[in-house]
């Protein structure tokens, strides 16, 4: 049974080795849907900020690990 | 008339046949090394009853939960709403995706090791060296388990990569699979052929793309399922907007890399 162990951490570790990564994209993903669509439903603009705010997660989250590294 | 990559269709399915394509290969390459590595030290006969006990064992599971899923009523499906299952699945999707984008920019920009298979293959050889062998010269027990479990691992992560790309949309279940068939047939192949490591196979490359690949995917589906509008032209198909999500974030994560890599630069000159 020990393989059932490995495998239920191996599928949590698919989408979450960087907690503080994971927890910003899964925040901006539910304040997106929830607000974009309200906002401004059929702005051409609404898709294209989804991807804006995952794009800053990404370098923030980059960056910050490059200004950790030694 | 001409199906060329610019038709929304054949956008969707050959984007998902090729990400689970490229996604199925990493994870069978990784299996491949470990099972090289059991089976030249410990023995081949335990190491395929192992590997090939865990890839029965996944074809029965597939094979009982496939048709059972198929089975729910119709009007039980349609009581789940299909946009939340796209927002679920593309939320996984996006985890999925830019956890191995981020992994590929700070690998590419030299911030953590590269994933090597030979040494992946050394690793394990010694481990399987050290173990007590506990087994007559006919069967390894302890061969048998360590080919079964790092198959059964790498092939629960593939089948979930297929059920996921699967459920997107209508008709992607198909090249999803299709796409994972041909990773598995061709690394056993070139395993079978070569008796050793696909050291040779770009893996941090690949990732980098199935990064690319995931993650505009996932951002496109989390979008459609609340109805974001994406700028195509008037008369073309929404899907269209997952070449331009292809291009952005590839353009992101190759501009991220040199930026990584100065960053680092300048914390070290700081110190």
């Amino acid at each position: 049974m020990s393989w059932l162990k490995s495998i239920a951490r191996e599928l949590i570790s698919l989408f979450v080795d960087d907690g503080s990564f994971a927890m910003a994209i899964l925040v901006w993903v539910v304040l997106a849907v929830s607000l974009l669509p309200r906002l401004a439903p059929a702005a051409r603009w609404s898709g294209p900020a989804l991807f804006a705010g995952l794009a800053l997660i990404l370098i923030e989250s980059v960056v910050r690990f490059a200004r950790r590294a030694k | 008339m001409g199906v060329g990559w610019g038709h929304p269709e054949v956008t969707r399915l050959g984007t998902t046949l090729v990400a689970s394509f490229l996604a199925s290969l990493v994870e069978c390459v990784e299996a491949l090394t470990v099972v090289l590595a059991v089976g030249s030290v410990r023995g081949w006969r335990s190491a395929l009853a192992g590997a090939g006990t865990a890839l029965g064992t996944l074809a029965a599971i597939v094979a009982v939960l496939g048709p059972a899923l198929t089975r729910i009523p119709v009007n039980k499906l349609r009581q789940i709403p299909f946009h939340l299952v796209q927002f679920v699945v593309g939320g996984l999707i996006l985890l999925f995706g830019l956890r191995w984008l981020r992994k590929a920019v700070l690998r590419s920009a030299g911030l953590i090791p590269l994933h090597d298979e030979q040494t992946a293959f050394a690793k394990s050889a010694a481990a399987m060296r050290q173990a007590n062998a506990g087994s007559n010269a006919r069967w390894d027990n302890f061969a048998f388990s360590a080919a079964f479990n790092i198959t059964m691992l790498e092939g629960t992560e593939v089948v979930f990569i297929v059920i996921a790309f699967g459920a997107g949309g209508v008709g992607l279940l198909l090249p999803a699979s299709l796409g994972a068939l041909a990773a598995l047939v061709m690394v056993s192949a070139l395993g079978f052929l070569l008796h050793r490591p696909l050291a040779r196979i770009p893996e941090n490359t690949l990732k980098f793309l199935v990064g690319v690949l995931l993650s505009a995917l996932g951002t496109f589906w989390v979008g459609e399922s609340v109805g974001l509008a994406w700028p195509v032209p008037h008369s073309g198909s929404s899907d269209l907007a997952i070449l331009g999500l292809i291009a952005l974030y590839l353009v992101l994560a190759l501009g991220l890399v040199p930026v990584c890599r100065l960053q680092a630069r300048i914390v070290a000159e700081e110190i």
